[in-house]
């Protein structure tokens, strides 16, 4: 009997309408977060992760986005047709996201504190505490942030903090109500591989605390192999493999996993792999058949056609690619 | 035989004046950027620099490539100086080195056709060949085709983007490059393709570079010698292999052991956990003593007061800590 899944996404597809046509950014993306894990997703900068998690929360502009299909499932509701009241409660409760770049995501004119007290202000809890309660339940999440000095913070703005301090604030925003899923979009990736770290064990450590299911983003392999239980490996819009953590890195099956695997310098030494040739194709005219055949050394007649489905290697293994259609290579 | 050196650091200090203190009595506040480095890079090696954002790396690039003049010390490049009186540095020496900047999207004039940012530093140091014929030839050396010079840099991806600023950089034909983070701004499965055909180029025309990052598994792969600074000074100088098996410095250790990596066998290259804490303060309030005191776990009375001095642990492996001799 599996767990239920606290997240569901089937089938997306998400476009742009521009100028030029329609870009098709997501084409079928299929993912699953269960309660209390950690999931990881990696991909190239530009291959939809971001735009996946933002879909989630439903924050895409829309227009120029679009949703032609597909559903995404929180604790068994639809987002896609929640009304005004679901969905603020889904986001105030429910699921909170932290962004890549937290000189961006804090707003410059309002102190740290009245970030945070707005917050704690329109999380539905929060609507009955007096102002001197708000206050009190703002300044709880710095603290556990390991933030120094949590009064004086809570004065300052955003520019009077470094780079690893404003991300503390960002995760203690997200930490704010009590959550069941956190979205880390790259919480590292600005800063500073010492601050890196700090900032990761923190997060790792505050998940457990609270068991709280994440999905952490990013493209640094590393950080996703000692942070999370499970892997999605995402191209163009795409999943193409998912699997425990610790099987992808032991046995990478898809063409492109095993690209960006080899692509990672090691401390081990031993040079650099030339990488995967090309780059992201134009989502105006994606490729037809699966979107990784011009990029793919084993590319074969049926890849250019058809768009492979899910073929299920072992338990926790699963790989979209006409490689593995016939189970075990 | 001994490589001989082709770029030597003397003792490089660059302060900026930010502001000033007091009314009567103004005194400059001051940013010590770069204090006191020294170290030199031999022909034909690729020197590696590191360090946290802050720490003055990119000063020392610049100023290198006399985009600051030095407060104190010198840089002398074959034994020429180069910041010889008040005079601007002569034409031969500004062709000798040139410089890769860390994000091509802003170093590459977006009015200007790939042609013509090419042929700028062929019309200054190369007037007498034909142009078009360099521009094409420079495009094979980045293995770009010959018809991406009528394109714009934006209508290139990233990848190009930055081997079009490598081939700027080989333009005047130089013996020195330095190159800035120069990949860190790509993704990784671009990477490998710069760092390939940096490497390649370093042996087709026996360049020597000075390669700044902040990532350490890169640097493990691309250096023949790591340095690190952190605030303005140098910790520790080591060969490259040397420096993953056996490093000294606490700053070092705290280095490696953040770093996120995929393997076991990397995993066990990682110093014991050392938990990184606390962050590069600012330059402008240095800490008293060894500037790394407040994060350092292994720290002793001695680290707040006196600043260390470099000692040699072993041949070409030096470090800058009182854990390893105090001086008298």
């Amino acid at each position: 009997m599996s767990t239920p899944s606290l997240l569901d996404i089937k089938d997306l597809h998400v476009h742009f309408d521009v100028y030029g046509g329609t870009l098709k950014v997501l084409d079928g993306v299929n993912f699953t977060v269960h309660s209390g894990e950690k999931v990881g997703l990696v991909g190239e900068t530009g291959c939809g992760k971001t735009t996946t998690m933002k879909s989630i929360l439903r924050i895409l502009p829309m227009p120029p986005a679009r949703i032609p299909g597909g559903e995404i499932y929180f604790k068994g509701q639809d987002v896609l047709k929640m009304g005004g009241d679901e969905l603020r409660r889904m986001r105030s409760e429910g699921i909170s996201m932290i962004f890549q770049d937290p000189t961006t995501a804090l707003n410059p004119v309002f102190t740290v504190g009245q970030q945070l007290e707005a917050v704690v202000k329109y999380s539905i809890e929060g609507k009955k505490l007096s102002r001197k309660e708000i206050r009190e339940q703002a300044i709880i999440p710095l603290k556990e942030v390991s933030m120094p000095d949590p009064e004086r913070m809570m004065g300052s703005y955003p520019i009077q903090l470094s780079g690893g301090m404003r991300q503390r604030v960002c995760i203690a925003m997200a930490l704010v109500a009590s959550r069941e899923l956190l979205i880390a979009d790259e919480p590292g990736t600005s800063l500073d591989v010492t601050i890196q770290d700090q900032i990761l064990r923190l997060l790792h450590q505050l998940v457990e605390e609270k068991n709280v299911s994440v999905i952490l983003i990013t493209h640094t392999l590393g950080v996703v192999r000692e942070m999370t239980d499970r892997v999605y490996v995402m191209y163009a819009g795409n999943m193409v493999e998912a699997a425990a953590t610790e099987e992808l890195f032991a046995n990478p099956l898809h063409p492109y996993t095993h690209g960006l695997m080899a692509a990672v310098p090691r401390l081990t030494g031993g040079g650099v792999s030339d990488g995967i040739p090309g780059r992201i194709p134009d989502y105006l005219n994606p490729p037809p058949g699966c979107r990784f055949h011009p990029r793919c050394d084993h590319a074969m007649d049926i890849c250019r056609q058809e768009k492979p489905a899910f073929y299920k290697l072992g338990e926790n293994h699963e790989v979209a690619c006409f490689l593995y259609r016939d189970g075990e290579k | 035989m001994k490589p001989t050196d082709i770029l030597t650091f003397t003792d490089l200090k660059k302060y900026f004046v930010i502001g000033y203190n007091g009314i009567l009595k103004r005194e400059p506040i001051t940013v010590k950027a770069v204090d006191g480095v020294s170290f030199a890079v031999r022909e034909g090696e690729t020197f590696g620099l590191v360090g946290e954002s802050g720490s003055g790396k990119s000063t020392v690039a610049y100023t290198t490539i006399g985009m600051y003049r030095p407060t104190e010390g010198s840089i002398s490049f074959r034994g020429q100086s180069l910041f010889d009186g008040n005079k601007g540095r002569p034409l031969a020496l500004k062709k000798e080195i040139q410089i890769v900047f860390q994000d091509p999207g802003s170093s590459l004039n977006p009015r200007r056709t790939i042609k013509q940012i090419l042929e700028l530093p062929l019309q200054i140091h190369r007037r007498d060949e034909n142009r078009l014929e360099q521009v094409v030839q420079l495009l094979e050396m980045v293995e770009l085709p010959p018809d991406y010079m009528y394109k714009y840099p934006q209508m290139v991806g990233g990848g190009e983007k930055q081997m079009v600023a490598i081939a700027r950089a080989l333009a005047t034909g130089p013996s020195f490059i330095i190159l800035d983070e120069p990949t860190s701004a790509l993704d990784v499965s671009i990477q490998g393709k710069i760092i390939n055909l940096l490497i390649r180029l370093q042996n087709e025309f026996h360049l020597s570079y000075l390669f700044i990052t902040h990532d350490l598994s890169l640097m493990r792969n691309v250096a023949s010698r790591v340095a690190i600074m952190y605030l303005g000074k140098i910790c520790e100088v080591a060969e490259a292999a040397e420096f993953f098996r056996n490093p000294y410095h606490p700053y070092t250790r705290m280095l490696l052991s953040s770093i996120p990596v995929v393997s076991e066998e990397e995993e066990k290259l990682k110093p014991q956990k050392i938990i990184s804490t606390g962050e590069i303060p600012s330059p402008v309030n240095i800490p008293s003593g060894c500037s790394f005191h407040l994060r350092c776990p292994q720290k002793m009375e001695i680290c707040s007061q006196v600043d260390p001095v470099m000692v040699e642990m072993e041949e070409g492996h030096t470090v800058r800590c009182h854990l390893y001799g105090q001086p008298d």
